[in-house]
Formats: C-alpha cells, structure tokens, sequence
C-alpha cells in the first residue's frame, strides 16, 4: 500500500475488460446450462443479471428446476457464496472516503472473485471512479454471455449442446488443478472432496439426498478438516492465491 | 417468457442472500477478519465446492458415461498441461464433440 488514491475511470474500465471477456464465455456455458435445466431464455437472463455468481448460480439450477425447499437454496447460496463476505471486508479496508452509501450498494451487486483479486492487487486506495468502471465490463459480459448461451441452447443440435455443456464443469477443473499443482494441501482437499462427493451420489442410502445439502455437507466437512490440518499462515496469503485464481481468468 | 413454477420467489430468496453477503460486510465491518481458523476455512470452500460440483456430475453431463469419462480427462489433461481458463473450455468441448460423434456413428 503506498498511500496513492487510484481514480482513474479508464484505469478501470482497461482492467474490466479482460475479466469481462473471460466471464463471457463462463456465462455463455451457464445459459446453455440453464436451458437443459428447462428453464426459458428470460429466466436465465435473470439469474445472471441479478446474482453474479458462477458456482452459486450453477448450484441452483437442479434446486430451482427441481422444485426444491426454500431452506436447501438458501444454506446453499449462503454456504458457496460465504467468500465474497470476506472479500468484502477487506476490500472495504481499501476504500477512498469519498465511497457513498448509494456506491456501496451498486459494488455489492457485482463484487466477485476476479474484480476482488485485480482491486486488491492494486495495493493503493482505491477511488470510486476506478470502481464503478472496473465492474461495467464483466457485468455486461456476465450478463450478454448467459444471453447468448440459452439462445445458442434453444437452436444448436442436441450434440453441440451436449458438447459445450461439458465446458462449464471444464472451467471449474482449469481453476482446481493449478491450484492444486501449486499447493499440497489444496491437492488432498480435492481429493478429499472428490471421494465424499462420490460417497453421496453412489452410496444409496445417501444419494436420495437433495444436491444443494451435499455440496454444504461436503464442503464444510472437508474445509473444516482441512483449515484443522494445514491451517493457512497468518495475513497476506489470502490476497496471492486470489491473485493465481485471476490469472486464470 | 417466465414459466418455471415459483421462478421469482427463488429468484430473490438467491439474490437477497447473494447480495446482503457482499453487502453488509462493507457496512458493517471495518476491520479484517483475523481468527486463523475462520480464514482457514474460507480459504479451502472454493476448492472444495468446485470439485463437489463437477465430481461426478460431469461424468453424466453427455449423452453416455464413455463420452462423459472422455470429457473429464480432457479437462484434466488439458488443464494440467497449463492451458488457459477458456482453451480448457473450448478444447474439452472439441473433444467431447468429436466423441458424440464418434459415439453416434459406432450405434448406427
């Protein structure tokens, strides 16, 4: 932190387009998604225009399309988007005083964890100008890519559907491995979520159980487990793995 | 337009949650969240709901369990190779394409 205030609309808006892009084409494979669930183009439209969340929207696809409790979407929603809280808290440390109520309202719709990791990366305080325009393009590209992906899932043939439907799950396993090729304990995590998630789905006494609770029961087995066992070291941490996540992006 | 039953209650039962999440921390809190073990769990839920969410329902997201073993290796090849987030996307669903196809062929 070097005591400069970055206020720079351009600043913004340059850093904002490649996450825009690169949410783009998550979004597009979330409507193709969500039209297989059988939901219509406008609902799809919807979710992503209002909740922003990759994993989040993902889980509450079969929930909603299932006719599942309220109780199952909210522990799962609370649960899976629980880290923006904690991105959240710390980007406000960062925040030039002249942030407004009204400001704080509008970068909660859209703080995810790309914009998280390039603000905090940034290592000065950051201005509202520069905030408001780091987040136009990824909410457009989130927003228009789901768009285009439920139109694309209403006309393409089944195959093609069937094909681009894997790149969802494609992207989430192009986030796990370079973490786990760079951490030890990240690469047991996954392991360990890996066997407990297959536990649920194969094991018939447990597979009857609702996919939002198995994601909470899964994940918090394995994340307690494993914050007991390797522990991470103290402050600063956090901000370098979100940093790797981004490179990704 | 709209036809999936309760579509709107879900919808803001999800943004209601989503958005207070984000929110009330940025007025609320001031300070950094420093309980070690708190932060330890947060670090490893991302990892964990990623893989819970693809393993094993990418296994059953095509048309045959074959192709959809062929999609995970894809995935994991072309990932492990170092390739970017989008390349992984695209080339798994390249492969997965020619596999259907490959698939539909063998069942004529």
């Amino acid at each position: 932190m070097n005591g400069t205030i970055l206020n720079n609309a351009r600043m913004g808006f340059r850093d904002g387009l490649p996450i825009g892009l690169g949410y783009f084409a998550i979004s597009f494979a979330f409507g193709l998604m969500a039209t297989s669930y059988g939901f219509t183009i406008s609902e799809a439209v919807f979710i992503s225009a209002f909740n922003i969340t990759s994993a989040g929207q993902l889980a509450s696809l079969p929930i909603i399309s299932s006719g599942g409790s309220i109780l199952e979407l909210t522990l799962t929603q609370l649960l899976i988007n629980l880290r923006y809280s904690l991105m959240s808290i710390s980007l406000s440390q960062r925040f030039d005083k002249k942030i407004k109520l009204a400001d704080r309202l509008y970068l909660s719709l859209t703080l995810t964890d790309e914009m998280f990791a390039v603000a905090i990366g940034k290592r000065s305080t950051l201005g509202r100008k520069y905030l408001l325009a780091l987040l136009l393009y990824p909410y457009l590209g989130w927003t228009l890519g789901t768009l285009f992906g439920a139109i694309a899932g209403n006309i393409l043939p089944d195959i093609l559907v069937t094909a681009l439907g894997t790149s969802m799950y494609a992207m989430f396993i192009a986030i796990l491995i370079p973490a786990a090729k760079a951490e030890k304990p990240i690469t047991l995590c996954i392991i360990v979520s890996i066997i407990l998630s297959c536990v649920f789905e194969f094991l018939p006494a447990l597979s009857k159980i609702p996919d939002g609770f198995v994601i909470i029961i899964c994940t918090l087995i394995t994340s307690i487990t494993f914050a007991l066992i390797f522990p991470i070291p103290d402050e600063e941490e956090e901000d370098v793995s979100k940093e790797e996540v981004a490179e990704n992006v | 337009m709209f036809k999936t039953p309760n579509f709107f209650i879900y919808l803001a039962v999800m943004v209601l949650i989503t958005y207070l999440l984000r929110l009330l921390p940025m007025l609320i809190f001031k300070k950094k969240i420093r309980n070690k073990f708190i932060r330890s769990v947060l670090y490893y839920v991302p990892y964990s709901v990623l893989t819970v969410m693809a393993i094993p329902a990418m296994f059953f997201a095509t048309s045959h369990v074959a192709t959809g073993v062929v999609a995970v290796i894809a995935a994991v090849a072309l990932a492990y190779s170092g390739r970017s987030l989008i390349m992984v996307a695209a080339g798994t669903a390249t492969v997965v394409f020619i596999a259907e196809l490959i698939l539909l062929l063998l069942q004529l």
